[in-house]
């Protein structure tokens, strides 16, 4: 009986498994054969399809739209998140429970949501969609999240390092920059991360606020237009690919050295 | 010390105030417009609260929002259902050194790109995707079924991402579960199964609620999925919302359309939070 719930709990996490895995096996599987519908039977291997998203100009475009947005939206989500943090944790703010909540308030919001009141605000505004307007949305659902991260791990402990060096005559820009950034390094770096990925991934703020020149998740996107398509299914695995990079990269580096 | 102080008062109201300016400019402001644009008609403008009326007597708009609910439920209870068993496995079965790589790979697909998985399970369920064409290889059925543009793809993609995020929680919710428990419950005599009901079930459920909850929000919000997988059969709220900016240009039906999707995601926030605490005490 036992040896039977056993088998039966190893064949569920098997069958689990390959419900997770199946739609990413077959996505990298028939975006490596040539024909022109990346449907079974399996006829391949062959690269024609990467050859021709590296060759089209619209996708590589918007693979370095969204890099861009995604670096420069989470370097200010970063900067914003961090600052505030550090201002509601070393000092005492009338309100504070109250200002903190609010800057986190976008957390519970959809992305449609948040969007669509960017995009009837700018519309109202005769504010043109561009991929800046895209990026300022950007900032909203991450600056939230880089808030809450860098703010929870502001500890105690490292007030007095920073009263130190007070005490030794730097001024508070020097305390910022010498002492609490090179600190809470790790927190940083870990709502940077995050955010990248979250705005390297989000399509329906940019898909609302962009027109012309637009991210990748869009342009992507506009290619499900025509159907089941090999070349959606090499972008698809590039993209997948570039992330698990990122994932081992941020695995092997932050999460080993765990902070003291 | 007097200049110091005042120094000092600047400096805190300038580190916070940029995060709040923006939060005040991008987030609180839109949505103020959103709320005075959900109040104006669509032609000529003017204060109305038709764009309000249209939403409970439009029975199209109304199902709208049945289908979302529904969809949700579903995808909720059946996600908790598959990811509670596998997280236990993974949290109890599997040798503790193969752990972190276990649930790595369980939730390495969720790395892909959204809009790419969506797409994905579009292959996989397709007329002739890889499940008909196994189906009909092997003589099981002889006609290909309509699983692509269904509810049924919609829930399967939406089941798939969740199964992944509620993996995730789970399995950190029962690490963190101190092994004490099971042992007092084992030494007052109680056996595996008994254990498991009567204690370490109710001490993880309010991390389960918590990742049901999360599970709702992302879910009843979702434009994607049910864009690429459930076509326009049965629209949810969200297509319902872009479907009035795309092809109408409908401004403030949309944004009266998000308010009421928003005022109930709050409600449902409002009654698991009060679950929640009355759980905890």
């Amino acid at each position: 009986m036992r040896a039977f719930t056993r088998i039966a709990a190893w064949c569920y996490a098997l069958a689990v498994y390959g419900f997770i895995f199946l739609p990413v096996v077959v996505l990298v599987l028939f975006s490596l054969q040539s024909t022109s519908f990346p449907i079974p039977p399996f006829t391949g291997p062959s690269l024609r399809w990467y050859q021709a998203v590296l060759s089209d100009t619209r996708l590589t475009s918007a693979l370095v739209n969204s890099l861009l947005v995604a670096s420069i939206s989470s370097a200010a989500a970063v900067t914003l998140g961090f600052l505030s943090a550090w201002g509601f944790a070393r000092f005492h703010l009338p309100g504070s429970a109250l200002l903190r909540g609010l800057i986190t308030l976008p957390l519970t919001v959809s992305y449609l949501i948040i969007g669509m009141g960017l995009l009837v605000l700018f519309n109202s505004a005769s504010v043109p969609k561009s991929l800046l307007a895209a990026g300022i949305g950007h900032v909203v659902i991450n600056l939230p999240l880089c808030f809450a991260i860098i703010y929870s791990q502001m500890g105690d402990h490292q007030i007095n390092i920073e009263r130190a060096a007070r005490d030794l005559g730097a001024p508070e820009w020097k305390v910022l920059l010498l002492i609490t950034v090179p600190v809470m390094a790790p927190a940083i770096f870990a709502a940077f991360f995050l955010s990248m990925t979250f705005s390297w991934d989000e399509f329906v703020i940019s898909f609302l606020l962009t027109r012309f020149d637009t991210t990748l998740p869009v342009e992507i996107w506009n290619l499900l237009r025509s159907g089941l398509n090999p070349k959606t299914n090499a972008v698809g695995s590039l993209v997948f690919a570039v992330s698990i990079v990122l994932v081992v990269f941020f695995e092997l580096t932050l999460l080993r050295r765990k902070p003291a | 010390m007097n200049t110091a102080q005042n120094n000092g008062h600047a400096l805190r109201w300038a580190l916070v105030a940029p995060a709040l300016g923006w939060t005040l400019l991008f987030f609180v402001l839109p949505f103020i417009a959103m709320g005075l644009s959900s109040l104006t008609a669509h032609e000529g403008g003017g204060f109305t609260l038709s764009n309000y009326s249209q939403f409970f007597t439009n029975a199209s708009y109304w199902q709208a929002m049945v289908n979302s609910l529904q969809v949700t439920a579903i995808v909720t209870v059946v996600s908790v259902l598959l990811a509670y068993p596998f997280a236990w496995i993974l949290a109890e079965m599997v040798p503790v050194r193969w752990q972190r790589l276990a649930l790595m790979l369980a939730v390495l697909p969720f790395w892909t790109s959204y809009v790419v998985r969506s797409y994905s399970w579009l292959l996989v369920l397709a007329q002739n995707g890889v499940v008909n064409r196994a189906l009909t290889g092997s003589g099981l059925i002889s006609e290909p079924l309509q699983l692509a543009n269904t509810r049924l793809a919609t829930t399967i993609g939406f089941v798939h991402f969740f199964v992944m995020l509620l993996t995730l929680t789970i399995f950190a919710n029962l690490k963190q579960l101190s092994p004490s428990y099971r042992r007092a419950a084992a030494d007052l005599g109680a056996g595996p199964v008994r254990t498991f009901l009567h204690v370490v079930l109710p001490l993880t459920l309010p991390g389960i609620m918590v990742g049901a909850f999360l599970t709702f929000v992302l879910c009843i919000g979702d434009y994607i999925t049910p864009q690429i997988l459930g076509g326009n059969n049965e629209l949810v709220m969200p297509q319902l919302v872009m479907m009035q900016i795309g092809r109408r240009g409908d401004f403030p039906l949309a944004s009266a359309l998000s308010i009421i999707l928003m005022v109930v995601v709050t409600a449902a926030y409002l009654a698991c939070a009060r679950w929640l605490k009355i759980e905890r005490t």
